[in-house]
């Protein structure tokens, strides 16, 4: 049995394990270093895994025999720089969490070591079911992280964000489970094979075209309230506002991908058919996400929804990729989410820190931070103009191909989309200026970064520079995945999709 | 007609096969012995000795059925009971229950209050009688088992006798538990009537027959014994009395009557679906069908308004028994398999509850949700304990209680029941609302105003207000313990897995 893949899910708890050893105050900063070891198991995984590289590091073991539910992890060009990710946005998280005083602190560093375990669990996951167990999983953790150490003015408010939170996407999850369990029941009954949730055996025994559809519906609305897409983002602000900026970085950065992730793992290979019927209604979703996330971001005064609605406004984009059903928009939409994952990392500790000289995250207190801080703001404006995807950097790279993906499958919904471009420059320009320029607010102080808070935010901005530099290092091994990810749609045209449909229906 | 005959030839001396009915034997005689032992007033032989014989009454018992798990089937006193694994399987965890209950219950009021040998010794009849009941193979062991299971409990319900509320729990059982009997007893009738046996086998090969479906008679015997049993299983819309009785009853009682009482039904229910009604199960499958989505529906709308725990555990009972209908349903050894897996972790989902309840209320905390606050500071080992029994029943990996639902999901979706498990998912996301609320009164909220206070507060009559939960080392013990193994079989389900194989093989031996 291949041991690498289960060692990244058991790390983080070692980690957390030792830590909790320490007095309470060392505590946190034992947790932070414990996850660079994750760090650097990962990068190993990394340097091995070689352009054109199939399922890595591949582990099956029956689990529930009576239910064919395998313990089966892989590795591969789709979720490897997922995997990375999350790596490095709980170490920033855990690292950013460490520098605060944090009540009943074991309890804060287990809970978030538990919550990446289920987070790499899911990206990990090759069986389905372990896959949905991974993907509720990680809710708990989440749940008390927001709960018990969420920030919020009103009493009962942190409370009220948590269970909100709680619902939406458990309910969402919920759904999920079931239509997990049909897809493979029926497969099994259907194709009278034996039961079995693995990707691979799934794939092999496609259900029939009315079955599709409705375990497409189960699963779509799971992964679009996780994105979260609207008309199903409801939780979002409330939660965004009350999560612990820490924790956030983890939650924004990496969990919202996992919606994603579940459409190019799960739905395009597993419900080709389903998919077929439903793209029109997603690709409008995925416009939708663009233009509201946008305008809803340039409208804000807290800093965290400006981030939180351009999200919605980038992750529209990843779903537009998605459903172009083309092998250049699913690697478009795969380097959009490890890039947005990355931006959203630094925004994040930059909210932090601006907050910290603003004494408030809203905009409206901000203004002329960047007086004396000539540092922050050049690392500020990397990050800024790497999220508008300013050409040049791997933002940019991305949204390209989404584009392009979508453009030759959709012209008009690529058309419409490609509005969003112009968008996230406003609203990111917007945000940039009110909090560093302008006149300063009443109670600002401006002041350059200091030594850990550079080092904090340092790695987000080397991955964004290093990216932007040599963006085809994540082009190349990403390609493979993409395509795996859309094979069931062959030449993507829309009449040998119809054409295709029509021979399964026999 | 021959063989009826010949049947009846041999009722003069019924053959009885002494060997399967040790364990029944050791539960009779044990609970004669123990109201025995509890005669002798020395303190240490009511605070000890007692509940040790009980104890050892129901493991010694448990130990023989334990040696009959895959056992061939056996039928004792001709054809009154069949002892298979299906019987074995629930007579276990009868026996469990039970002794989670004794423990719950050893230095409860009720036990002083009620006297020790009378508690343990009706205790130890209720489990005969449900242990006869699972094995029934007859309708008139069936209401034999049902009465002398009944009986004991509604005595139980009134234990705390120096309160209010649990005497009028118990009159309410009484008088709604006699309602349930006497209709099944007139289900019974009427289909004795239209088949002219009681004997299941009989009954079936009757129902075989083209002629008798559409039967009045056979339709009304059927529909007034479900009915029964639906009141015995809190089954909607014959619930009502349960979130009163839950309440009023002695908590280590209520702990006892959520599974077992539960379990007992599913029991009789499986076993009259699997061979007595299985000619007829085509037609009854709709209405039961649409039973289980009321009780889900009904039982987890209910649970959310409450404010009393165990209110709220009544409900949340309710809507887990429309879960287990489902497996009733689809009919299948699968969804026979699914129903009993989710039987025995039911067990441990609520044993750990009710023992967080009786630490509270001996803290003199009462049973309200309020109770719970500041719990997670304060005793961390309870506190854990109910949140992960709370995640479980609400069906989240990776505890028992997502493997269950897995289970009922896949036998609904197996037997083309599709919208049977989409009900299932959406029952469970309603369930977060109140299983939620529990977690963030323990960990988000603030303690309650002074605990320093609350034992000045009017206490309910009997609770000891000088234990605090360190004092009850025994509470917290089992909560922990059925907490871990909820966590435990979530990750490992296979043995339970394989108890409730063997059950469902029986089961499904029944329809031949």
């Amino acid at each position: 049995m291949n041991l690498a893949l289960t060692l990244i899910l058991l790390i983080p708890l070692a980690g957390v394990l030792i830590a909790a050893l320490m007095p309470k105050n060392q505590v946190g900063p034992t947790a932070a270093i414990a996850t660079l070891i994750q760090i650097g198991f990962m990068a190993v995984l990394l340097v091995q895994f070689e352009v054109g590289d199939g399922l890595k590091g591949f582990v099956d073991e029956m689990w529930i025999p009576e239910l064919g539910i395998h313990y089966s992890l892989g590795l591969d060009g789709l979720n490897i720089f997922m995997v990375a990710l999350t790596s490095v946005a709980w170490s920033v998280a855990t690292f950013s969490a460490s520098r605060r005083e944090i009540s009943q602190p074991r309890m804060f560093y287990a809970m978030l070591a538990l919550a990446e375990v289920g987070t790499l669990g899911a990206f990990l996951a090759q069986d389905l079911i372990l896959f949905v167990l991974f993907f509720d999983l990680l809710l708990v953790p989440f749940y008390f992280l927001i709960g018990m150490w969420g920030e919020s003015e009103e009493p009962g408010g942190a409370r009220r964000a948590t269970a909100t939170f709680m619902i939406y996407t458990l309910a969402g999850s919920l759904l999920m489970l079931a239509a997990a369990v049909a897809l493979g029941v029926l497969s099994s009954i259907q194709n009278q094979s034996e039961i079995s949730f693995q990707f691979a055996d799934l794939a092999a025994n496609p259900v029939s075209h009315t079955a599709q559809q409705w375990i497409f519906v189960g699963f779509m609305i799971a992964l679009l309230v996780k994105m979260p897409i609207p008309p199903l983002h409801g939780w979002m602000p409330i939660t965004y506002k009350a999560t612990p900026l820490p924790v956030l970085i983890a939650l924004s950065a990496v969990v919202a991908k996992l919606g994603a992730y579940g459409f190019l793992r799960v739905v395009l290979p597993l419900l080709p058919e389903g998919v077929d019927s439903f793209q029109p209604l997603l690709l409008l979703f995925a416009v939708i996400a663009i233009i509201y996330g946008s305008v809803m971001a340039f409208s804000q005064d807290e800093t965290r929804l400006v981030v939180g609605y351009s999200s919605i406004a980038q992750i529209g984009f990843v779903l537009l990729g998605i459903f172009a059903l083309d092998a250049k928009g699913a690697e478009g939409a795969i380097l959009q989410m490890v890039n947005h994952g990355i931006v959203t990392i630094g925004l994040f500790l930059i909210i932090g820190f601006l907050a910290e000289r603003a004494g408030s995250e809203k905009l409206s207190a901000m203004g002329g931070l960047a007086r004396n801080a000539p540092l922050m703001a050049t690392l500020f404006l990397i990050i800024a103009l790497a999220t508008l995807a300013m050409p040049g950097s791997a933002n940019f790279v991305g949204e390209t191909y989404i584009l392009f993906g979508a453009f030759t499958t959709e012209f008009v919904w690529g058309a419409i989309g490609s509005v969003g471009i112009v968008l996230a420059a406003m609203y990111m320009l917007r945000f940039f200026q009110r909090a560093m320029h302008g006149r300063e607010g009443g109670n600002t102080a401006s002041r350059e970064l200091n030594v850990p808070e550079f080092a904090l935010l340092l790695p987000a901005v080397l991955l964004v520079l290093a990216l932007a530099i040599y963006p085809q290092y994540l082009v190349e091994r990403v390609e493979g995945g993409a395509k795996s990810a859309v094979s069931a749609f062959g030449v993507s045209d829309d009449d040998v999709a119809t054409t295709k449909v029509g021979e399964d229906a026999k | 007609m021959s063989t009826v005959l010949a049947a009846a030839t041999t009722v003069k001396a019924p053959s009885v096969e002494w060997n399967t009915m040790i364990p029944y034997l050791i539960l009779g005689a044990g609970a004669i012995v123990t109201l025995f032992v509890s005669l002798l007033s020395t303190r240490s032989v009511q605070r000890v000795l007692t509940p040790l014989v009980a104890v050892a009454v129901l493991v010694g018992s448990g130990v023989f059925f334990a040696l009959q798990l895959h056992e061939p089937a056996k039928t004792v006193m001709s054809g009154a009971m069949r002892v298979d694994d299906l019987a074995v399987v629930f007579s276990l965890l009868f026996i469990a229950s039970a002794l989670a209950s004794i423990v719950l219950a050893l230095r409860s009021s009720t036990a002083q209050n009620f006297g020790r040998g009378e508690l343990y010794s009706l205790l130890i009849t209720v489990v005969l009688g449900m242990a006869v009941l699972a094995a029934a193979e007859n309708l008139v062991t069936l209401f034999l088992g049902l009465e002398l299971f009944s009986i004991p409990l509604y005595v139980l319900c009134a234990g705390d006798l120096l309160r209010k509320g649990s005497l009028e729990s118990g009159i309410k059982y009484l008088i709604i538990g006699s309602l349930g009997s006497a209709t099944l007893l007139y289900g019974l009738a009427f289909i004795y009537g239209a088949t002219g046996t009681t004997d299941y086998f009989r009954i079936a090969a009757q129902l075989s027959l083209p002629d008798i479906r559409g039967d009045a008679i056979l339709l009304v015997g059927v529909a007034l014994t479900f009915v029964g049993l639906a009141f015995k299983a809190s089954i909607a819309p014959f619930h009502q009395w349960t979130p009163d009785v839950y309440e009023g009853a002695p908590t280590p009682i209520t702990s006892f009557m959520a599974v077992a009482t539960k379990a007992a039904a599913f029991a009789v229910i499986l076993r009259l679906t699997g061979q007595a009604l299985h000619p007829i199960m085509d037609n009854l499958q709709p209405v039961l069908a649409v039973l289980a989505v009321v009780t889900i529906l009904v039982g987890n709308l209910g649970a959310m308004g409450q404010t009393s725990l165990k209110r709220m555990l009544a409900y949340s009972g309710v809507a887990q028994a429309g879960y287990l209908l489902v497996g009733v349903v689809v009919s299948t050894a699968l969804g026979a398999r699914g129903t009993v897996f989710y039987m025995l972790i039911y067990l441990f989902m609520n044993v750990a509850p009710f023992a967080v309840i009786t630490a509270r209320e001996r803290a003199g905390a009462g049973s309200g949700y309020d109770s719970l606050r500041g719990l997670g500071r304060e005793a961390p080992a309870l506190a854990w304990s109910m949140t992960i029994s709370m995640i479980a029943l609400s069906g989240l990996p990776i505890t028992a209680g997502f493997i269950g639902k897995l289970f009922l999901i896949e036998a609904a979706v197996a037997a083309d029941y599709a919208w049977l498990a989409v009900a299932i998912v959406l029952g469970s996301a309603l369930s977060l609302t109140y299983y939620l609320r529990v977690i963030a009164t323990i960990w988000m909220s603030p303690a309650r105003g002074a605990s320093s206070v609350s034992s000045g507060e009017p206490l309910i009559a009997g609770a000891a207000p000088e234990a605090d939960s360190s004092n009850h080392p025994e509470l917290v013990a089992i909560a922990v313990i059925a907490a871990l193994a909820s966590i435990f079989f979530g990750v490992w389900p296979g043995p339970l897995l394989d108890l409730a194989r063997d059950a469902a093989i029986a089961f499904a031996q029944l329809g031949r």
